[in-house]
């Protein structure tokens, strides 16, 4: 330890001590182990421990995921209920075939639209606003694990919704569920693009409002260009529709209720969520350490 | 252990849109110069807007001065503001970011930030706890605690992983007395045992009197003085301040009380006045006999305090607490 060699030379300071003593609670000098030093004594501190990302991340993504849990349960429930709500109303319309996979595909990957894109970017753009950013910001943690951690905890947090509305969707419309295992992978790269984008619009947004608007609208995007069937969609409505990242983990999932699924496209549009997901994360990043210092 | 030159830090004037008023530039540091020495206490004292939170947002590396050098240990924390994060531990004044947490997991989710392992992360947030007596509500979220409480659990997250300069802004605020004891002798504590250094922000003079071994006096971004308390009190040693409280209002009849008013500062019943020793017992004695006193529900009759020694040094604005 640097401190053990320090000693403070005596008779400095004397009269500034006599006062010192009059108004502390307790006087530094009658402590053991205490020095006032002088400044030119001063060496260089041995720095705190470097910011590690993975140490970080799993602090971040523990305690954001705790605080999910506390805070957010009810607006899981709603987001389930909503995706569920849409499959029975539609049950009316659509009868099967593509387009009930579709819609099974795009009320579960709703879920995660709704937790990753909406809440997280409300999150991150309250944060930013009342300054609970500072608190990250003074600790030495690396801006990626701030990042990571709470879109990873927010994409987890939708894992029992999706999956509840992918089984109900199934049942109700008859479709298969061996392939329902390809969640694990839907879940995730549609999590990370869109909780990607919802951490960069919360902290992009020069207001908290702003932020909440862009997440609402976001999903609204999600739900009324996934959740409908693609080809009934005039062809402009479609480009938009394709440049949604969220649109992609729902072909990805849509594809695989047939009978033999083409897993090329599946991963093709697993590996766009993916890339998204690695742009978008970054942006964040980037927003993030933009909006920590100013 | 921390020495600031020339700071300076000025929020450019905003223009007014759609009938909202604009603001002029505001200088919120101007070429403030301190020297805070290890294991010292030292106090930013001043009221609202004189430009202490700015300050703090410098020394924690969250805000780059337009000009000027700030070293901490050793290090330039202007070029570097990341390594303020490796020094310090802050407190500010929101606590969103660890408001939906539990009083336990905001302590130990900041330790392992701050590098600490988990189990160490784990056995010094019992330690904390312990100490500043949070274990009894160590699984509650922050948010359904009270105020106070509140700010005891984010200074229990500061006090993690043990580093050698704690910067705490307001860090009392709606606390109940216990709670600031526990503050400060966990303060007090960290400085004996290892020598740890806090720059406190205040606006409260009676904690500032209390508890600070040095203390920098602000207005409007520039340091007016700093100073021990005592020595800083010295400076007005000459003078007394009389506090007069009226029934309903000052009896200005009485031809001795009319002439107080002058030198009043008046805030509604209550009057505030700074004057030589044997000038205030002649006040007090017009006051407390005939008609002045049948008028006067309250006096008090006291030596300067900090708050005497701001107005005395030209503070502007009378924001300073005393509780």
């Amino acid at each position: 330890m640097e401190r053990k060699g320090r000693r403070v030379r005596a008779g400095r300071g004397g009269s500034n001590e006599e006062e010192q003593r009059d108004v502390s609670v307790v006087p530094a000098e009658v402590l053991p182990g205490v020095r006032v030093a002088d400044d030119d004594a001063e060496e260089t501190a041995v720095l705190g421990p470097r910011p590690r990302l993975w140490p970080s991340l799993a602090a971040v993504y523990r305690a954001q995921l705790s605080r999910a849990r506390v805070a957010r349960i009810p607006l899981l429930f709603v987001a389930t209920f909503q995706s569920i709500g849409i499959m029975v109303m539609l049950r009316g319309v659509v009868s099967g075939g593509d387009d009930a996979r579709s819609v099974v595909a795009g009320s579960s990957v709703l879920v995660v639209a709704y937790v990753g894109l909406n809440l997280l970017a409300q999150y991150f753009g309250q944060l930013r606003a009342n300054g609970g950013l500072d608190h990250y910001a003074t600790l030495p943690v690396p801006a990626s694990a701030v990042v990571l951690g709470a879109a990873g905890a927010y994409a987890s947090f939708t894992v029992p919704g999706t999956v509840v509305t992918a089984v109900f969707g199934c049942v109700l419309f008859g479709l298969p569920f061996a392939h329902l295992w390809v969640l694990l992978a839907v879940i995730p790269l549609a999590g990370a693009a869109l909780s990607g984008l919802g951490a960069a619009l919360g902290l992009l947004a020069p207001r908290p409002e702003l932020a909440t608007l862009l997440g609402q609208l976001g999903m609204s995007a999600a739900l009324l260009l996934g959740v409908l069937p693609a080809h009934r969609m005039p062809e402009v409505v479609q480009l938009v529709r394709d440049a949604l990242p969220s649109t992609y983990g729902v072909e990805a999932f849509a594809r695989t209720f047939g009978g033999d699924p083409d897993w090329a496209l599946v991963l093709g549009d697993l590996g766009v969520c993916a890339a998204v997901g690695v742009a978008s994360l970054a942006l964040a990043t980037w927003a993030y350490r933009r909006a920590a210092v100013r | 252990m921390c020495a600031v030159r020339g700071l300076a830090k000025t929020y450019p004037a905003v223009r007014g849109r759609r009938g909202a008023p604009g603001s002029p530039e505001v200088r919120a540091t101007d070429d403030v110069r301190l020297d805070i020495r290890r294991g010292e206490i030292f106090g930013l004292l001043g009221p609202n807007g004189a430009g202490k939170s700015t300050l703090v947002r410098q020394l924690t590396g969250l805000m780059r001065p337009d000009r000027g050098s700030i070293e901490i240990l050793g290090h330039d924390i202007v070029r570097h503001p990341e390594r303020a994060a490796r020094i310090l531990a802050y407190l500010g004044q929101e606590s969103t970011a660890l408001d939906e947490l539990t009083v336990s997991l905001a302590a130990e989710t900041t330790g392992r930030l701050r590098g600490l392992e988990v189990r160490r992360a784990r056995e010094e947030r019992d330690d904390v706890l312990a100490e500043l007596g949070l274990t009894s509500i160590a699984s509650r979220p922050l948010n359904k605690l009270s105020g106070g409480q509140r700010r005891l659990a984010c200074f229990a997250a500061a006090l993690m992983g043990d580093r050698p300069l704690l910067v705490l802004d307001e860090p009392t605020t709606a606390m109940d007395p216990v709670a600031r004891r526990a503050v400060w002798a966990a303060v007090n504590r960290r400085r004996a045992e290892r020598g740890s250094t806090v720059v406190l922000v205040t606006h409260n003079v009676i904690e500032a009197e209390t508890v600070l071994d040095r203390v920098a006096v602000l207005d409007r971004g520039r340091v007016i003085a700093c100073d021990t308390p005592a020595g800083l009190k010295e400076r007005v040693a000459g003078e007394v301040r009389v506090e007069l409280v009226w029934r309903e209002q000052a009896p200005l009849e009485v031809p001795e009380v009319a002439a107080l008013r002058a030198r009043a500062v008046e805030s509604g019943r209550r009057w505030s006045l700074r004057m030589a020793p044997e000038e205030a017992r002649a006040a007090v004695a017009t006051v407390t006999g005939g008609a002045a006193f049948a008028a006067l529900d309250d006096f008090t009759l006291a030596t300067p305090s900090l708050e005497d020694v701001y107005l005395a040094l030209g503070g502007s604005t009378q924001g300073l607490v005393k509780a």
